[in-house]
């Protein structure tokens, strides 16, 4: 593929992460080649492009707020950056590590000999709770297949779709068999949001909800559906709290009181 | 340059490395007065927030630790779990998870061959601009790539976090169909990966020998992917059970990950420090080809990692070719594993090196206490000790932008994970 004049620059940043959300560029095989010369990466450490000061055009922010350092360089990255897309469930929603947030304890201080060394906030939180975010893309990790369309639809100047549909629809767009009917397993399809391609249910396993929630889940059905299938009150308060842990709210059933 | 020089120097970022980390460098009266590993990827508490889960959700959650190698954590865990509870797994999936960690070994070795180190020999700063200058070898090693993420989808449906892992096994056994189509693509990749190797030999790499230990697991009868022992080639011979007894943690004021060290001192984990001690147990096919193109192990050459990673990529892809042959459709993936309180074990072969796990179980399932050592932290101390080596052999009165560039090459190969350790890495210089 030749190289597209003016290409627009791309950067990608990464916080408080695993690396996995990168992969979607990283795994793409040679259609990362093919990017390149799409758009111009300035700058993507783990890619090995060091720029962290350029403007870009569009900036991929991979990882959760979780150090002082943190609040700081988002500002920046925010004031470089034309348009801000959050990847992945640590960016878009403070990740697993937020688990931490729901809990009073200093937990540096029992995992590290001399804390006061540990550069860590209380809380991890996503990129929205500090700048403005212009789109983002859940799932953990987020697939290539969802950053490839975007990009497209961003090079030629349409405004990305949302994948607000929850999971169950896409289960049923696909033919695959609901594994809460016809297996009585806990699946999460209900409330968390499509774009994953369905992958638990494929395997014929209970969705645990790593996508995220879809916008207005109904927390309480689906509790009282879990209750139903014989979940003990704290499982179904985990299934809640893990990949995203403060995302799928949990007032439903008292402001409908 | 004069030896009254004083320089400071920052280099703010180090790429092509899994995380964020720095390298702090202080040259005075060219000597090193002080060198500093400084990793500050912010901690994420994994072992807090696993109190109180079941282990039913320890897959999901342990692979969170690491994009690059969430098979090892999920595979060091379910073993853990499995050592302890009453049960026993069939050896469809004693196979079927070696497959699936032979996937993870390709996927990473290749994905760190190709984007992170073969750039620093071929005088490129990136994959993209390597891949106009060697466009076959770079499509070569993206195939690769390829394929050890598509094993790994094969039985856990998607390769970064992938889901079909449980304890006592597997959600889901692949269809004939999609084992037939891989078996395919893996005849062609043992061919890649022969290839690979081939040009690997070819690469200029520095000639630095030092000394050092080598500790990797030991699984009985076989080049070790899941672990049994653990070993050294200093003698060691130690019960996965019995780590902590030897290896020893501890905070550094310049790191948010731990260091590591066997009774005291550094010592390497990873591709090399396995093929240091188990080069005899490599596939016939794998040891002939190492011996026609002049490959011997061991080697005190830590500029050889990058060769280690294309031996047992070979010997990767073989494997699977194998256990893909022998495949058949299990009655059922999984096992029953009924819970029982204690402590549970496990360590496996994560690419980067042993991975282990301790975990503290409840009879109802319920974790109390967890402990994870993954290999980057066990390496730290190792690469400081190598960084200090290598950058005196190397000449401290060389060009900051070249001690630079050393510096993160000698850091490369042990290929980091700082994300696991706890993830960029910039190099501040400062000659007093």
């Amino acid at each position: 593929m030749s190289r597209v004049a003016n290409r627009p620059t791309v950067s990608v940043h990464k916080f408080s992460s695993c690396d996995g959300c990168q992969l979607a560029f990283l795994n793409m095989g040679e259609g990362l080649i093919d990017l390149a010369q799409q758009v111009e990466i300035v700058h993507f450490a783990e890619a090995g492009m060091v720029a962290p000061e350029r403007a870009t055009d569009i900036t991929f922010v991979e990882g959760s707020v979780s150090t002082p350092e943190d609040q700081e360089r988002i500002q920046q990255i925010r004031q470089r950056s034309g348009l801000l897309i959050t990847i992945g469930a640590c960016a878009t929603s403070g990740g697993i590590q937020a688990l931490r947030n729901l809990q009073g304890e200093d937990w540096r201080a029992s995992l590290y000999a001399t804390p006061e060394t540990i550069a860590s906030l209380a809380t991890s939180t996503p990129i929205s709770d500090h700048v403005k975010v212009d789109l983002e893309l859940w799932g953990c990790p987020i697939r290539s297949e969802q950053l490839l369309p975007l990009l497209h639809d961003l090079l030629h100047g349409v405004q990305p779709g949302k994948m607000e549909e929850p999971l169950c629809q896409s289960c049923k767009r696909s033919g695959v068999i609901c594994t809460v009917v016809s297996q009585g397993k806990p699946c999460m399809g209900p409330v968390t949001r499509g774009g994953c391609g369905a992958v638990c249910p494929r395997m014929g396993r209970d969705c645990y909800g790593c996508s995220g929630p879809i916008d207005h889940p109904n927390r309480a059905a689906l509790e009282r559906c879990l209750e139903g299938l014989g979940l003990l009150p704290d499982t179904i308060q985990r299934r809640f709290k893990m990949i995203h842990a403060t995302q799928f709210g949990g007032d439903h059933r008292r402001e409908k009181a | 340059m004069s030896e009254t020089d004083s320089t400071t120097i920052r280099v703010p970022i180090l790429a092509r490395v899994e995380g964020e980390g720095a390298l702090d460098l202080v040259i005075k009266d060219r000597q090193i007065e002080s060198l500093a590993l400084r990793i500050y990827e912010p901690p994420r508490y994994f072992e807090k927030f696993l109190e109180g889960r079941s282990v039913d959700e320890l897959p999901e959650m342990v692979a969170r630790i690491c994009g690059i190698c969430p098979v090892a954590y999920q595979m060091s865990a379910v073993r853990a779990v499995e050592s302890l509870f009453e049960g026993e797994i069939t050896p469809w999936v004693a196979q079927m998870r070696r497959l699936f960690y032979c996937g993870e070994w390709i996927q990473s070795h290749s994905l760190h061959i190709h984007l992170l180190a073969a750039p620093d020999f071929l005088g490129h700063q990136h994959i993209i601009s390597m891949a106009t200058e060697y466009p076959d070898e770079v499509r070569r090693g993206l195939r690769l790539q390829g394929l050890g993420n598509r094993i790994i989808a094969l039985l856990g449906g998607r390769s970064v976090h992938p889901v079909g892992a449980r304890v006592g096994g597997f959600h889901h056994a692949p269809s004939k169909i999609a084992i037939s189509e891989l078996l395919l693509e893996a005849k062609r990749a043992v061919e890649d990966a022969e290839a690979l190797l081939r040009w690997l030999v070819t690469l200029e790499l520095p000639q630095e020998p030092q000394d050092f230990i080598s500790v990797a697991l030991d699984e009985a009868g076989v080049y070790p992917i899941m672990g049994e022992q653990i070993h050294s080639d200093a003698g060691l011979d130690l019960p996965i059970a019995e780590f902590e007894q030897h290896f020893e943690e501890h905070q550094v004021p310049h790191s948010t990950a731990f260091h590591a060290l066997l009774d005291g001192e550094p010592y390497l984990v990873g591709p090399l420090a396995r093929i240091n001690l188990h080069h005899k147990r490599l596939l016939p096919a794998v040891q002939s080809l190492c011996k026609s193109l002049g490959i011997h192990f061991p080697s005190r050459n830590m500029f050889d990692s990058v060769i280690a990673r294309g031996v047992e990529l070979l010997q990767a892809t073989h494997e699977t070719v194998a256990l893909l042959e022998q495949y058949h459709t299990p009655q059922q993936p999984w096992s029953e594993f009924r819970p029982k309180a204690g402590s549970a074990f496990a360590a496996t072969c994560a690419p980067r090196g042993v991975l282990w796990h301790r975990y503290q179980i409840n009879d109802q399932g319920i974790i109390q206490a967890a402990r994870i050592v993954p290999p980057t932290s066990q390496n730290q101390a190792r690469m400081e000790a190598d960084l200090r080596y290598s950058l005196n052999q190397f000449g401290l009165e060389q060009e900051e932008e070249a001690i630079k560039r050393y510096g993160e090459q000698v850091i490369r190969n042990y290929d980091p994970c700082i994300s696991c350790a706890t993830h960029f890495l910039d190099l501040r210089l400062k000659r007093v």
